[in-house]
């Protein structure tokens, strides 16, 4: 008990066999790089409190840490309309080259991993507890489709059961693995305002994307801007922060007449199918083959009835 | 079923053999009262009445006049010819007077079936008993059975009470203002014949628009309603007339209701609420409210059209192809996609909610429609379309329908392989979607399903926020 920790330390290190840890580890598809190695991030192990290691999952190589990374987060109780920027800002950061960081919870990171795998993007979801564990259940299949292409990290051996206070920590990775944090919606006391704080004080660019000033489900995200977070109006803003070009634009499929009516009113604010009935003077039988055709051509969004043109790549 | 009598010396007692339940040895009562009421002679012997088969469970009140008779026949007070071709069903009052019984028509059928040319039945029943093709004599007392039975003159027929409430009008579509997406959903939904789930936050008409379609439907046709009318007979909720149901039938439970009450159950076995809504609309608001045992059970009969119930006692086959119309909110608050509520739930009550509702199930949603909050500007509108125009469109696509489903051309089938590719769009969803857009065609007048019509059809698909 009174034995020094130094003490302690050598014991566990005579004792201690890597080849073998490492080994099975292996066996359960999950590999460990420690801070002192090359394949570290820098970025990460920048940060004043860098973990000792992370633990990995996944096909991609541990390379793709050291890619140009850009972390989504916010809050897992989100809006339809937090939800559709969250993924249109994952797939256009994505398919620019970038790589896209987030938590993997519900709501915004989930949907974050979501559009980066729509683009065919590389994601990398940090974990706040044990790398075996797939947190929350129901982002399971989630978390295969990350693992195909991309990595799961986590700073906890496997078996770690989460807990209240490993997601604040679990944050600091995400901030350091990142050179931008992107913060979709945060409540007043959100987890994200925390990614964001950790990302400031390490010196990385913050962006937050403004919500309506009167939903409480914004007070975070828009308190960051009063602050002097970047502004986030399109996916190119984070790109021009970091010195990306923008991706070669998909060529606009061509639309007939009244579909491009239906996406002009929809350019200017989103509207319900009735809203649409109304502004253009049609029949509701021909304003829904439009939505749909739009939809299909990925120029809109539909959430709960509301339809919303998706974001301008420029 | 046989009803025998027979006196024997001994000590003067009634009993009845046969499997009989408690409300029908009760009928020993009531006809002896019965009986002596209308002046005529209990017979001092031992009585047993033998309810054949014997083998049969029979329950309910509708053997009463039939005991009587069997009894008066048996004491020689009727002559055993004259029931000779006649069915005989009704309840007894302990003054003698005949009360209306459930299921009239089912036992009219019957004595059709077997050959009776009569029945005798309450003067309340005796519309009901016509439909069957049956002469109904319409008894008010027991004494008027007596003496039509002896020789003497046919009971008058019967006339119903003045006063009637006239019949219970649809609600008319036209007072719906704004909400034009789901007034077409509705005409879709009546067209086709599809299930139809209405989403949206409270207060936004969803129940108010689900409630129009009955109106919209086309009268049943007479087979139809023979069907409908027999359910409601076996039920006991057909109206006072008793007269035929030509018009689809509009069920709406509250969401506590039972399994029991939803398919149908009981000692009886006793058809339920869905059984009820044959050949009409189940209007199931609150949706997930409902216990889902109770919604799950609904996916046979949404697959079949037909319930049946294995109970001890035996086994029920009832007819339930209705046409199911929900509603539900977003979230349990109900604040979710309401610019005017902020939603409070919490990502695990909103993943329980959604839980709630299996894909299965989900999958038996032909249309489905988001109903977000109306704007001012839209309750200030125009009225909507009055029901008897939208309902001769209705038929007119029906006709088209039934008579040949359109086929779709090349670009409407390639537009529908691209949907499945890009949309989350199972092989049950790709069905429907074609199914929904057939009806589009056909209400539209069209020779075969274009591209326009599959383009609609998929923009009411189930949201991926239901998929949870």
């Amino acid at each position: 008990m009174d034995e020094p920790r130094s003490r302690r330390y050598e014991r566990f290190r005579r004792a201690f066999d890597a080849a073998a840890y490492g080994g099975s580890l292996a066996q359960r598809g999950l590999r460990f790089i420690g801070r002192s190695q090359s394949e570290f991030p820098p970025l990460l192990r920048a940060i004043h409190d860098p973990p000792p290691g992370l633990f990995l999952r996944g096909t991609a190589g541990a390379d793709v840490l050291l890619w140009d990374a850009v972390a989504i987060v916010g809050a897992r109780s989100c809006s339809s309309y937090g939800a559709q920027v969250a993924r249109s800002l994952g797939r256009e950061l994505a398919a620019a080259g970038l790589l896209v960081v987030s938590g993997m919870a519900r709501g915004i990171d989930g949907e974050a991993h979501r559009g980066a795998l729509e683009a065919g993007g590389i994601t990398v979801a940090v974990l706040g507890c044990g790398i075996d564990r797939d947190y929350p259940a129901s982002h399971a299949t989630l978390a295969g489709e990350i693992v195909r292409g991309g990595l799961i990290v986590s700073e906890y051996p496997p078996g770690v059961e989460p807990a209240p206070w490993r997601f604040p920590a679990r944050n600091r990775i995400i901030a350091g693995l990142a050179r931008a944090v992107v913060v979709v919606e945060a409540r007043e006391r959100s987890g994200a305002l925390i990614t964001a704080d950790l990302a400031l004080e390490e010196g990385r660019e913050v962006f937050a994307v403004p919500g309506e000033i009167t939903s409480s489900l914004s007070a975070g995200s828009n308190g960051l801007l009063r602050l002097g977070a970047h502004v986030v109006t399109a996916a190119q803003d984070v790109m021009d922060a970091l010195g990306v070009g923008p991706p070669t634009a998909p060529s606009e499929p061509e639309l007939d007449s009244r579909t491009r009516r239906v996406l002009d009113v929809l350019a200017d604010a989103p509207a319900t199918a009735d809203e649409l009935v109304g502004a253009l003077g049609l029949p509701a039988a021909d304003v829904a083959p439009a939505l749909t055709t739009l939809e299909l051509a990925g120029l809109i969004m539909e959430a709960e009835g509301l339809y919303r043109a998706v974001m301008p790549a420029g | 079923m046989e009803v025998e009598a027979h006196l024997a010396e001994g000590k003067p007692a009634l009993t009845i053999v046969g499997l009989a339940d408690r409300a029908c040895q009760e009928a020993k009562e009531r006809v002896r009262s019965g009986i002596v009421s209308a002046e005529l002679k209990w017979p001092v012997a031992r009585v047993v009445v033998n309810l054949a088969p014997a083998g049969l469970r029979k329950e309910g009140s509708a053997f009463d006049l039939s005991i009587a008779l069997a009894i008066l026949a048996a004491s020689g007070q009727v002559d055993p010819a004259s029931l000779r071709g006649h069915a005989v069903v009704g309840e007894l009052a302990l003054d003698g007077r005949l009360r209306p019984v459930g299921g009239v028509l089912a036992v009219a059928e019957g004595a059709k079936r077997i050959g009776l040319e009569r029945i005798l039945c309450p003067a309340e029943s005796s519309p009901e008993a016509a439909l069957a093709g049956v002469e109904p004599i319409p008894v008010r007392h027991l004494s008027e059975a007596v003496s039509y039975l002896s020789g003497g003159s046919r009971p008058p027929p019967y006339v119903p009470p003045n006063g009637l409430r006239p019949r219970a009008r649809a609600p008319d579509l036209a007072d719906v203002r704004g909400q034009e997406r789901a007034t077409r959903a509705v005409e879709l939904a009546a067209a086709g014949r599809h299930n139809l789930l209405l989403l949206g936050p409270p207060g936004t008409g969803k129940t108010m628009v689900a409630r129009r379609l009955p109106g919209i439907l086309p009268p049943l046709g007479r087979s139809q309603a023979l069907e409908v009318t027999r359910i409601h007979s076996v039920a006991g909720v057909l109206g006072p007339t008793g007269s035929l149901i030509e018009l689809p039938p509009f069920r709406a439970p509250h969401h506590s209701a039972s399994m029991a009450a939803i398919v149908g159950g009981g000692l009886g076995p006793r058809p339920g609420e869905a059984s009820l809504a044959h050949n009409g609309v189940l209007l199931l608001d609150e949706f997930p409210e409902f216990q889902r045992p109770v919604l799950e059970a609904l996916r046979q009969p949404l697959e079949d059209g037909a319930i049946s119930i294995a109970r001890a006692s035996g086994q029920a086959v009832f007819p339930a192809r209705f046409q199911l119309v929900a509603t539900m909110n977003l979230c349990p608050c109900g604040g979710r996609a309401d610019p005017a509520a902020e939603c409070s739930c919490s990502a695990q009550q909103l993943a329980r909610f959604r839980a709630k509702l299996s894909h299965a199930l989900l999958d038996r949603f032909d249309l489905v429609v988001t109903m977000p909050r109306s704007r001012a500007r839209e309750l200030a509108g125009a009225p909507g379309e009055a029901s008897t125009a939208v309902r001769e469109r209705v038929v007119a696509a029906r006709a088209r329908l039934d008579a040949d489903i359109p086929a779709r051309d090349a670009e409407a089938s390639a537009l529908l392989d691209r949907a499945v590719d890009r949309l989350p769009l199972s092989g049950r969803g790709r069905a429907r979607v074609g199914r929904v857009a057939a009806t589009i065609a056909a209400l539209a007048g069209a020779d075969c399903v274009a591209a326009e019509h599959v383009a609609e059809a998929l923009s009411y698909r189930s949201p991926k926020e239901l998929a949870s």
